[in-house]
């Protein structure tokens, strides 16, 4: 991949006298831990020279959650055809209800539980224990929702804290429900961020799902699975269609809009395709290892990273998908360079600094770029190395890297770039908005979507026109 | 994995077993089941302590919210209150991992303390906790006392601190638990006998609404009554946008609050979210102490401004009296749309209590009360308010009941509207009835905090976003034959 250009007024000696200015701020063993998490991007470096993967810094208003997050809302949440039960005291379900936008379809409370289950833990609760308490509610789920195709239990911090016993619970339960019942302990203390989360749940789905189904028909060559795209705003339903018009069998989808039996039959089909490589790389590396199923990272933002994907897929199969992915890339061609045409005038040579989650901070930067968008700073809330290492070639040299930036130094940093548009999340949205400066959540779409895929990138190259060209910025100024 | 598991093929429900249990779910019997529950609770209507915490952990000037426990909570707390207000909603944590369970979180407060000190520069820091110090059992007493001694900290900064175990009450006790905290810590050693600063202590309760905190403060002002609001999110939730952003864009001043201990009265707009800060100030601090019921609707209203008149000896103003008679207008003019008509309730019972009233000023008949999670105190208390009104004989009350059992309520014993917050509308939905959004959160519509609901205005508000809804549902849903210009 060639080198990007650098992006006017951005050098590594202009960003490391950022880093070195907003760092002098802070007491001296912040400094010390903060360091190593900021820097100046060196695209051709390897490993990127950002550290990751570090406990937060106590006080600096980190944005990250806990592993509970990452395997409630990320993981498991999605999957539309279990009930997900958050297992402890009643605040952490309630606020991981409805607020990741992971669609689904169904009918709820048949066929689909986008609901907020949980066992609402009280004093006496902590006291004795919750294991009965557990195994009843499982009781009376299955008798409520017959229709759920199991279960899964997720710890909150006082159940790994007590010394409850989950595993034995949810084994005994599987085998008087005949129906999947699955533990997690993913406690919002355990590891340093959302990851572990993501981590544990993979090991869940390793060990109690995978491989203990199979799909009716026999499998073809065309079998594939989606891992790690969460459907948020819709985001596979744009991306799904794409692969189906190549030619390719979608058999699962991990686990946005998920079923778990197809979850767990998963091991039967052709190729992994991976999107989000960072809350979900651990089960296709069990998959390769233990059914040699290879797999592929994949990005369906904006046209330019599509047809590379889609290119990047044909590889991987034969002359038949090869030809359709052509058909299918001339096919969208006029209808992207349309949206480029109408959107494209009235953002180039616009600069945006992004802050996200797994894959995004990456992820999207091609679609930015599609639509003349640089990027001057990107960085991960809960990424590891290797993270990294895949965003370094992405972005311009010398632009902004920040890893589990705290809101102290991404107020710094959007102060001194001065981006036409932020991208982040919730918690970062209206601290920027009220400096006046366009922001577009990028965990939720705003409340937008999908943005994946072609159909997707219609509706975000809309929305960041709409962000950046609001009329309403140009009256926060007042006259008098 | 099991090795002796078989594997098993991957089926798909039918159909007709699909809408079997489609139709099955909105039966009484599945209603019987459903209210058989012990253990499971679906789909809540109440947060956990430490969020109420953080509501007035953020209300005073230049103070930062600082949860003991787990990031993750700290995220989630911001997250909702970002999502309701749309507003920046600042917050740090210690960040506790598998080591502060071990070793408790003494180096963890100690460090947190630090960086936010220095780096937000905050006049006070109220510390709260989540369950994993309450569970493990640290004593912040000592961990804070030792912050100071250490130098982390300097020994004159505020640093109150409450505990909200999230596996005991709600958020409304969290609120309390802070207020009271906090109150207590500043005001220590501030009690001048004899001492009056003529003020009023007006403390709003957990209240989403910021327009609610407005309507007070103008009422005051109307009445030249001096005040001070414990605590005051309006200006911390409702910001202007000006290009410039404030990590601490106002809230009530330490100073005021430290001198409300010599004020002469302390008035709670809220009874169930302020009980152990009332019963502080009842010990501590001089004048009159006043519980009064949310002002929803005309006779709560006017019983609030009865009891300012007569604690403050100030008449009460002309415009106000002006405005009472407008509201009375609308709601008579109106009346038609709601006589009658039947409602379920949700929320946390101040809320439930105000709005109950409300819909029996109306001739609404209050039908489906649900609190998640409260005291027969408060059963009893909602029974003799129905037992006011013929209106309210066909009320049933359901508390530590549900969204999950409204639902099968909704469809077995149906109303014409819904009152409560967000998280109602998937029941609304499933139900086919409107459902009105009053209450917290509001994650889906905008700016509804920023319009009373509370005094005569909040009624003509309340009014009007129901009465018109019935008549847009009239005029999308009736044949054409009865379709027709005038409503």
């Amino acid at each position: 991949m060639a080198e990007r250009k650098p992006i006017k007024g951005i050098t590594k000696d202009r960003t490391e006298k950022l880093i070195q200015e907003t760092l002098a701020e802070m007491p001296a063993k912040a400094q010390k831990k903060r360091a190593p998490h900021l820097g100046a991007n060196e695209p051709s470096a390897s490993p990127c020279a950002v550290k990751s993967n570090k406990k937060v810094v106590p006080g600096v208003m980190s944005q990250r959650g806990c592993a509970y997050a990452g395997a409630k809302g990320v993981v498991w949440g999605p999957i539309r055809d279990m009930v997900h039960v958050s297992h402890g005291p009643i605040g952490c379900g309630v606020y991981s209800w409805g607020t990741r936008r992971n669609l689904m379809q169904g009918i709820p409370g048949v066929t689909s539980f986008p609901m907020d289950f949980t066992s609402d833990f009280q004093e006496r609760d902590i006291v004795y224990g919750g294991d009965k308490k557990l195994e009843k509610l499982l009781n009376e789920a299955n008798e409520l929702f017959p229709l759920a195709k199991g279960f899964s239990v997720l710890s909150e911090c006082p159940v790994g804290l007590i010394g409850d016993d989950i595993n034995a619970v949810t084994k005994r339960m599987e085998g008087e429900l005949d129906k999947l019942v699955v533990p997690c302990n993913c406690e919002g203390f355990r590891g340093v961020s959302q990851s572990l989360g993501h981590h544990i749940s993979n090991d869940s789905i390793r060990d109690h799902i995978i491989g203990r189904f199979e799909f009716p028909d026999a499998p073809g060559p065309y079998d594939v699975a989606l891992i790690g795209d969460y459907n948020i705003g819709g985001d596979v339903w744009a991306a799904k269609p794409i692969l189906e018009e190549i030619g390719l069998n979608v058999k699962s989808v991990w686990t946005g809009d998920g079923e778990v039996e197809k979850i767990g039959a998963t091991h039967n089909v052709k190729l992994n395709l991976i999107h989000c490589y960072r809350s979900m790389n651990y089960m296709c590396k069990v998959m390769e290892e233990k059914w040699n199923i290879p797999w592929l990272e994949y990005n369906f933002f904006g046209p330019s990273k599509i047809e590379e994907s889609l290119r990047n897929i044909a590889e991987r199969f034969d002359d038949t998908i090869k030809a359709n992915v052509e058909k299918v890339i001339a096919k969208y061609k006029p209808v992207m360079q349309a949206v480029i045409d109408e959107y494209k005038p009235r953002l180039d040579g616009k600069t945006a600094m992004l802050f996200v989650g797994g894959l995004r901070p990456r992820h999207t930067v091609g679609a930015y770029e599609d639509l003349g968008i640089q990027i001057t700073g990107s960085g991960y809330e809960f990424a590891h190395q290797d993270d990294y290492d895949r965003t370094a070639p992405e972005m311009a040299k010398g632009t902004l890297i920040y890893d589990d930036v705290s809101e102290f130094e991404l107020e710094k940093f959007v102060e001194e770039f001065k981006p036409d548009l932020v991208g982040s999340g919730i918690k970062e949205k209206y601290v920027f908005q009220k400096s006046g400066i366009p922001f577009r959540q990028m965990h939720s779409w705003d409340y937008s979507g999908p943005y994946h895929g072609y159909e997707g990138f219609k509706i975000f190259a809309r929305d960041i026109d709409m962000a950046i060209n609001s009329p309403t910025w140009k009256l926060v100024k007042s006259p008098f | 994995m099991s090795a002796e598991t078989s594997v098993k093929t991957v089926t798909e429900h039918s159909p007709e077993e699909i809408e079997r249990v489609k139709e099955w779910i909105n039966t009484e019997e599945y209603k019987e089941i459903n209210f058989a529950r012990e253990a499971l609770v679906i789909n809540p209507a109440h947060a956990c302590q430490p969020l109420g915490a953080q509501m007035v952990a953020t209300a005073f000037e230049g103070s930062l919210p600082f949860v003991h426990g787990s990031q993750g909570c700290a995220s989630y707390f911001r997250s909702t209150f970002s999502r309701h207000f749309r507003e920046p909603s600042a917050a740090t944590c210690d960040a506790m991992t598998e080591d502060g369970a071990v070793f408790g979180g003494q180096a963890n407060l100690f460090e947190g303390l630090e960086n936010a000190y220095s780096l937000y520069k905050p006049k006070m820091i109220p510390v709260y906790t989540t369950c994993m110090p309450e569970v493990i059992g640290d004593d912040l007493t000592a961990f804070i006392k030792n912050a100071k001694q250490k130098g982390h900290v300097p020994e004159d900064l505020p640093i109150p601190y409450a505990n909200t175990p999230s596996f005991n009450g709600t958020h409304i006790h969290g609120y309390d638990s802070m207020l009271r905290s906090i109150l207590t810590y500043l005001t220590e050693g501030q009690k001048i006998e004899g001492k009056c600063t003529g003020k009023l202590n007006l403390i709003p309760g957990f209240d989403g609404s910021t327009g609610n905190i407005r309507e007070y403060k103008r009422i005051l002002d109307l009445m030249e009554i001096p005040y001070t609001v414990l605590a005051d999110t309006s200006d911390v939730f409702d910001s202007p946008c000006d290009g410039h952003y404030k990590l601490y864009p106002g809230g009530t001043k330490i100073e005021d609050a430290a001198e409300s201990i010599n004020g002469k009265v302390t008035m709670a707009m809220q009874k169930y979210s302020t009980v152990n800060t009332m019963k502080f100030i009842e010990e501590t601090y001089s004048g009159e102490k006043v519980v009064m019921p949310m002002p929803f609707g005309i006779q709560k209203t006017d019983e609030f401004l009865m009891k300012l008149s007569e604690l403050f000896g100030k008449p009460i103003p002309e415009q106000l009296k002006a405005e009472r008679g407008r509201a009375v207008d609308a709601m008579t003019d109106a009346h038609q749309y709601l006589h009658g008509k039947k409602f379920a309730v949700a929320g946390d019972p101040d809320y439930l209590l105000g709005i109950v009233s409300f819909l029996l000023e109306m001739g609404a008949i209050p039908y489906h009360i649900l609190c998640s999670r409260t005291t027969k105190k408060f059963e009893k208390e909602m029974k003799a308010l129905l037992e006011t009104s013929p209106f309210g004989a066909q009320g049933k009350i359901y508390i530590n009941k549900d969204l999950w059992h409204m639902r099968s309520l909704l469809v077995t014993d149906p109303v014409d509207g819904i009152i409560g917050d967000t998280h109602a509308k998937w029941a609304a939905r499933d139900a086919k009835i409107p459902l009105f959004r009053i209450g917290f959160p509001i994650i889906d519509r905008v700016n509804m905090h920023r319009t009373p609901v509370i005094g005569y205005g909040g009624a003509v508000s309340i009014l009007s976003m129901i009465a018109n809804k019935f008549l847009d549902i009239k005029d999308e849903t009736c044949e054409n034959q009865w379709f027709e210009m005038m409503r």
